[in-house]
């Protein structure tokens, strides 16, 4: 087995207030697969995405203890830059947020972010991250036309592409089918399965069939603290932990 | 009493409340341009005051008032769009905030008068700009830059947070954020505060009394260390510093300063329309 693409050691985070949401989690994150993380609401799913690319910085009174590698660099120390991490590490959220300007626009927001100012170069970036993301086909002809016009699965895919058009290294999900149809939701799992190829993905499903449907890896957790971690179905199939068992198995949650 | 009788009853009361208020609007612009349309003439708006102003035009007070406004316009509005980009999207909620917030409230309810003294003592007197055009713009924008750094902010703040995190998780830096999303977002909003801000210092009369005004120049203004005459206190003087002026000039007078500033309010309005529909979210 190489390197895991991401190593985290002995994460918690804190608030201000005293309140934990995530307690000492050790876990290795590997390239080119899916990791999934799941387990019930609050349960610090969410918390352990946006460390990954120190989202949790936007907010106030949080604290992060341990540490995280990529590629053996430790994004907690401080003096990293935040920057060109979020470059590295991209991140679709549950609700779709296309930016207030076209299509095009979306795709290429990212990018002149970075500096990358030619055009052709940001042509091809679109077409190519949009056929990523499953969604070429079907605006190809209407890429100046505002984002907003999409449906709610379009424009999710909008948001994947968004993210694939900076090339980042790992890609991370919170939930992002939670708002979507079943159709919507197949098409945005087969583009996972395309651009895991490329990329790590790391992803909090919005099920628990979502999960086993989709995962390399899977990672349960429960109130703030990693109870089980394996590879493809083991945790659905035969799960070690009873908590992991009576979860997967739908006795609760 | 019935129901339906009370309800009738309330229903027109607050009716004719509602048709009270905008009667004074239309009595004024009515009488005002009623009294003031027959002194409207190429001359008048074009020509230089004559016979002690009581013969001519205004041409200098327009002129002036227009100098003023957008003399304001180009003190205020990099200052208070810059400050309330800082409040909304960087300040901390600390003692210098707060304090800075206290500050523009405070700002916000001294009377015009004082105002005009403040730009006297320091403008004027103090840096020794003299009676001047820069004067009086400097004293207008303090008293205008509180209009527009709360619409702004609150402009700024109407923007969804979530585009933030989104650019933000996209790579972009705090300032790119501002600068190519919340900004572009929040510029209809802040446009609009800023012609209301301008609107009223364009109409004021006591700010530029002391620091501004000339009683009566019947020449433009060369420079902008040069004094000025301006509608308001054009108004002010021959309302009631020349005797046997002919009333229809007063009139004349006051229905351009109306003009003037209606067109303002009017351009703020059909900006936010504009805006509020095509606005994305």
């Amino acid at each position: 087995m190489n390197q895991p693409k991401i190593v985290i050691e002995h994460l918690s985070v804190q608030y201000d207030d005293g309140t934990e949401s995530l307690r000492d989690i050790s876990l290795e994150i590997h390239a080119n697969e899916i990791t999934v993380l799941f387990g019930p609401a609050g349960g610090g799913k969410s918390t352990l995405l946006r460390a990954l690319n120190r989202l949790n910085d936007l907010v106030d009174g949080v604290r992060l203890i341990g540490k995280i590698y990529l590629d053996g660099e430790n994004i907690l120390a401080s003096g990293v830059d935040v920057v060109s991490l979020r470059r590295r590490v991209g991140m679709v959220f549950a609700q779709p947020i296309p930016l207030p300007m076209s299509l095009r626009q979306n795709v290429t927001y990212g990018l002149e972010l970075a500096g990358v100012r030619h055009a052709g170069k940001l042509e091809l970036a679109v077409e190519k991250s949009l056929r990523a993301a499953a969604l070429w086909d079907e605006v190809k002809d209407r890429l100046d036309e505002p984002a907003v016009a999409l449906s709610g699965g379009q424009q999710q895919r909008l948001c994947l592409a968004r993210v694939i058009a900076l090339e980042p290294e790992v890609v991370l999900l919170d939930e992002p089918t939670s708002g979507l149809d079943p159709i919507s939701t197949a098409k945005v799992e087969v583009s996972l399965q395309e651009i895991k190829r490329d990329y790590t993905v790391v992803i909090v499903p919005h099920s628990v069939q979502q999960a086993a449907r989709i995962a390399d890896r899977a990672a349960f957790f429960l109130q703030g603290q990693l109870i089980e971690y394996g590879v493809g179905q083991d945790l659905f199939v035969a799960p070690k932990d009873q908590r992991t068992e009576d979860y997967v198995t739908g006795r609760f949650g | 009493m019935s129901r339906q009788l009370v309800q009738r009853l309330v229903f027109t009361v607050i009716t004719l409340a509602a048709v009270a208020t905008v009667m004074p609007i239309v009595l004024v612009v009515g009488y005002i341009g009623w009294q003031g349309l027959p002194a409207i003439s190429w001359e008048f708006l074009s020509g230089l005051p004559r016979d002690g102003m009581r013969a001519g035009g205004i041409w200098p007070a327009i002129v002036g008032t227009v100098y003023l406004t957008l003399g304001t316009g180009l003190i205020a509005v990099p200052l208070g769009v810059a400050a309330a980009v800082y409040l909304a999207e960087y300040a901390k909620d600390n003692r210098l905030t707060r304090s800075i917030r206290i500050a523009i409230i405070n700002l916000a309810g001294i009377p015009s008068v004082v105002y005009g003294l403040f730009g006297l003592g320091l403008f004027v007197l103090f840096l020794r700009f003299g009676t001047s055009i820069v004067a009086g713009c400097l004293t207008l924008s303090i008293m205008t830059l509180p209009v527009i750094i709360s619409t702004a902010e609150e402009a700024l703040r109407a923007v969804p947070q979530s585009f933030r995190v989104v650019s933000i998780s996209l790579g972009g830096t705090k300032w790119q954020t501002v600068w190519r999303i919340v900004l572009p977002q929040a510029l209809p909003g802040i446009l609009t505060g800023v012609i209301l801000g301008l609107e009223r210092a364009a109409g004021e009369t006591a700010p530029i009394l002391f620091t501004a005004a000339a009683f009566f120049l019947p020449r433009l203004p060369g420079s902008p260390f040069d004094a000025t005459m301006a509608l308001p206190y054009h108004l002010f003087v021959i309302s009631t510093q020349v005797p046997g002026m002919p009333i229809r000039i007063q009139y004349g007078t006051a229905l351009v300063l109306l003009v003037f500033v209606l067109s303002m309010m009017l351009i703020a309005t059909v900006i936010r329309s504009r805006a509020r529909a095509r606005r994305q979210w």
